[in-house]
């Protein structure tokens, strides 16, 4: 376990070393801003009357619409929280692909983070029960 | 007519010849018999020979278009190309559980005849508990699903097949996707009767492995299919939405991954026997649970099934059956054949593939709740919830890195102990990540430090993997998986970053401008084939160097069933795919373009072969020195 | 453990999904264009001095808006509603000759060219219906075609 670590703190400290030195550059490419924001909003709608699809991908109406809609909602200043929370008011969470963190989403959420620490814990006792 | 009529009597016998094989075998057991006989070896073949004959009545009531039957009048027509007629044989719910059958009865026999030199009680106790399986397969066949129905007056024409799933990759992906996906099922048999029978040691690790690594490598190859599938055929070019019943092959397949890794380990170090028991009874039960979850209708996704809720109610009674067997066995004879050593140091392989199965276990754990909550939280509190990419990714990625970087040193450890150098070689290693992450990141302007670490995180495997081609103990197997899997996670990260894409709506004669391409919108053509109408638009890209590029996109109308399909049109090269799609606009005079360019799309696809390939080296490689 | 949740799974059996709306109050703060004179309008002005208001979006492209029409014809007879078109994704000429053709039940028809306005009373598509109060309260919301137990259901609501 020593040496891994050591190994691995020997990782971290070049991943930081470089990190401070290397000055990341942006290369924006987006000239169009709403275009692409609209494009990160609609990849987290479900097109409610397709088969599980992204309202992003699909083209029925209700997508086109959608689309439409979110676009003049972003160009009339509304924020994309602003924009998903009306959605989800008149659509209802089923249109969210992010289920968000609630109280109905709590276990979604922290079941496998908790399954994770349980499996951890276990082969922990495993591997230093005998040395 | 009557080749229908076969097929259903068919069917009958192979259910009585399992009922046969499952007293024929239980008494032999008792006999205790030292070989098998060649009885229930023929009686096997019998059954495996019944279900066969079924399943080709079935394609041959489909090629002659015989609409007597009712499964053919549903998904078949008359005009349809002869290769989909054949595929549309499995492309329906009846059709796709008689393969289902074919391949539950095949693999048995397989496991017959490859289990020659094991012990006697062991094969026939395999055989008996996998009876089991098969008749509430065969029951579930004839009762709910029976392919075989007439129908009365016998119709002149059939109903078609949906179109989107007219396709050749779709063609085959059932047959291959099903022999990974029901070959778990003679991994599950084996396993428990291998408890029974007191031999789960070395030897039976050593036999197993070939199931496992069968049923990996088409289950593997099954999920690419349906990848390259939905890549080009449902026309956004995604090729994984994390879709219910796209996590329902992904689950066996990690399980069976982390089974693969752990099989090894009892191989060689006779290790963690309850455990490898346990994975391959959830292996078998996440396919159950996928079956059921897909057949019964519950979920709601792209792939639409038959929605019959008795069928539902049958599967879900029966999975439950099974894991009650299952756990019962496995809490009677838990204590009493196993002797566990457990001899596990701190840098071992055995830790390794610990960790490697609680990563991999974490990632199943995400991946079965995330697609069965949404179901549970409906029930009980009534709430509809969406899980979607969002969640996946959220889980799923900042675990990647750690689970990498010990995907990357696992190898290099020995059994039992290691001691742990860092050479040159492995700082060398080291820095050219770092150098190609920088180089990688700064190139498709990320600014993101996580997604830099993601990329350092893959290419240290890559470079990891790389470099132990030249080890004096190479094992190909585990570093042409190690490196298909890098490669795999980098090219996806890189198409998922760099993905450009423009929607426009225009006329025949305008253009546009994407990065340094310019679209030109040519003409539009109406041409008629044999089950459809299409409408091509005939586009050409100019690229940076002024090279034309022609793309010809349809829509296609089919007649039968009734229904639009968009076809995209995809130019491949090594470093991006170009995929365009067009769409009519209701009332005007429009086509909806969406362009897209697409990165390394390619290499999604060939690391995956690459995945693959290293699973038939392990199979080949037969009992020589296997290290995973 | 996995039994466990097996047996879960068995609670849930037959299930349908309908998303269920959380608010139902519907925002009418924004600008409309009439279909006849093609004059915009603030939606909220045209709410108001009835005490509902059925709110039917509607194509001439759509099949079963043509069905639907005999009933929305049989609602108009009633007073206290007032009844409004929101013609979705259409052509004037097209939503004319159909109006012609099958009958105007619209006290005020007011142009959805994109389909955004549908969106803002959180539609799906057509045909789809909303019965409201005068506090733009959602009553009822039908989605699809309008059948004579609706048409009842209305009735008894708005008679009142």
């Amino acid at each position: 376990m020593f040496m891994k670590s050591k190994r691995l703190l020997i990782i971290k400290i070049l991943i930081i070393f470089i990190l401070i030195s290397f000055n990341f550059k942006n290369v924006a490419v987006s000239s169009d801003f709403s275009e692409q924001q609209t494009i990160n909003i609609t990849k987290n709608l479900r097109c409610l009357i397709c088969q599980g699809q992204t309202i992003h991908e699909s083209n029925s109406d209700f997508a086109e619409s959608m689309k439409k809609y979110i676009k003049s909602e972003l160009e009339n200043g509304k924020t994309n929280e602003e924009i998903f929370s009306s959605l989800v008011k008149k659509y209802g969470q089923w249109i969210m692909y992010d289920p968000g963190i609630s109280r109905n989403t709590l276990l979604l959420w922290t079941l496998p983070l908790l399954l994770f620490l349980i499996g951890g814990v276990i082969i922990a006792k495993k591997i230093f029960r005998k040395i | 007519m009557i080749i229908s009529q076969l097929g259903y009597y068919s069917l009958i016998f192979g259910l009585l010849t399992s009922i046969f094989i499952f007293f024929n075998s239980s008494i032999q057991l008792k006999k205790n018999n030292s070989v098998i006989s060649n009885k229930t070896t023929g009686l096997i073949g019998f059954q495996f020979f019944f279900v066969f004959v079924s399943f080709i009545s079935l394609i041959y009531s489909f090629i002659i278009s015989d609409f007597s039957n009712e499964t053919v009048f549903n998904n078949s027509h008359t005009t349809k190309p002869l290769f989909y007629k054949i595929t549309g044989t499995w492309g329906n719910h009846e059709g796709s559980l008689l393969l289902w059958l074919l391949v539950l009865t095949g693999v048995l026999l397989g496991f017959i005849f490859k289990s020659r030199n094991e012990p006697n009680n062991y094969r026939l106790l395999t055989t008996l508990l996998h009876q089991i399986i098969v008749i509430g397969f065969f029951v579930f066949v004839l009762k709910t699903s029976n392919p075989f129905n007439e129908i009365f007056p016998v119709q002149t024409e059939g109903l078609g097949l949906n179109p989107i799933l007219q396709d050749p990759a779709l063609g085959i992906h059932p047959p291959i996707l099903y022999l990974g996906y029901v070959g778990t099922s003679i991994i599950f048999s084996a396993a428990l009767a291998s408890m029974v029978s007191n031999y789960v040691n070395k030897n039976w690790a050593k036999n197993i492995k070939f199931w496992i690594l069968f049923s990996w490598i088409f289950l593997t190859g099954g999920i690419l299919l349906g990848s390259i599938w939905a890549y080009y055929e449902l026309g956004w070019g995604g090729f994984w939405f994390w879709d219910p019943v796209e996590n329902v092959s992904l689950m066996p397949w990690l399980s069976l991954t982390a089974l693969l890794h752990c099989v090894v380990t009892l191989e060689k170090r006779e290790l963690f026997k309850k455990w490898t028991i346990v994975l391959c009874i959830i292996t078998f039960a996440l396919s159950m649970v996928g079956t059921f979850l897909v057949r019964s209708g519950i979920l709601n996704s792209v792939h639409t099934f038959a929605n019959d809720p008795s069928r539902g109610i049958y599967i879900l009674t029966f999975l439950l059956v099974l894991v009650l067997l299952s756990f019962v066995i496995f809490i009677i004879y838990e204590n009493k054949n196993f002797t566990q050593k457990s001899e596990i140091f701190t840098l071992s392989k055995e830790t390794a593939v610990l960790i490697n199965n609680w990563f991999i276990l974490y990632f199943l754990s995400v991946v079965l709740i995330g697609t069965i909550y949404p179901i549970f939280l409906d029930v009980i509190l009534d709430e509809q919830i969406s899980v979607g990419p969002p969640f996946y990714n959220k889980l799923i990625l900042p675990f990647l890195i750690p689970f990498v970087l010990f995907m990357s040193i696992g190898p290099s450890m020995k059994w039992i102990k290691t001691n742990f150098r860092i050479g040159v070689k492995s700082f060398l290693v080291i820095i050219s990540t770092l150098i190609l992450s920088f180089i990688t990141v700064y190139y498709i302007g990320e600014k993101n430090i996580f997604v830099l670490l993601l990329f350092i995180g893959f290419f240290y495997l890559l470079l990891k993997s790389l470099s132990q081609f030249r080890d004096k103990t190479k094992n190909f197997a585990q570093i042409f998986s190690h490196t298909g899997f890098s490669l795999l996670l980098i090219s996806i990260l890189l198409n998922s970053f760099s993905s450009k894409e423009i929607v426009k709506n225009i006329q025949v004669g305008e253009s546009f401008i994407l990065k340094n391409e310019k679209i030109i919108f040519k003409k539009i053509t109406v041409e008629k084939e044999k089950n459809y109408e299409t409408i091509i638009g005939f586009f050409e890209i100019l690229d940076e160097k002024n090279k034309i590029i022609n793309l010809q996109p349809e829509i296609r109308i089919y007649n039968e069933p009734e229904m639009a399909t968009s076809e995209a049109s995809i130019k491949t090269s090594l470093f991006k795919d170009r995929f365009i799609t067009i769409n009519i606009i209701k009332d005007q005079n429009f086509f909806n373009v969406r362009y897209q360019h697409k990165p390394f799309m390619i290499w999604i696809w060939i690391s995956t072969l690459i995945i693959m390939l290293g699973g038939s080296f392990a199979i080949f490689r037969k009992s020589k020195e296997v290290n995973i | 453990m996995l039994s466990f949740f097996v047996f879960k799974f068995a609670l849930e059996k037959e299930k349908i999904y309908s998303p269920k709306i959380i608010d139902n109050q519907i925002y009418t703060d924004f600008e409309v264009q009439d279909l006849i004179e093609g004059k915009r309008i603030n939606l909220s002005k045209v709410l108001f001095g009835k005490n509902f208001y059925l709110i039917n979006i509607w194509s001439s492209w759509c099949e079963p808006c043509k069905d639907e029409s005999d009933k929305l014809l049989e609602l108009k007879k009633n007073t206290s509603i007032m009844m409004i078109g929101i013609n979705y994704k259409d052509k004037k000429i097209n939503a004319l000759n159909f109006l012609k053709l099958y009958g105007d039940p619209f006290d005020r028809v007011f142009i959805d060219k994109q389909g955004t306005i549908s969106i803002n009373f959180g539609a799906y598509g057509v045909p789809e219906t909303f019965l409201i109060n005068e506090d733009n309260k959602v009553l009822k919301k039908y989605i699809g075609p309008l059948n004579d137990e609706d048409v009842y259901e209305i009735k008894k609501i708005t008679n009142n």
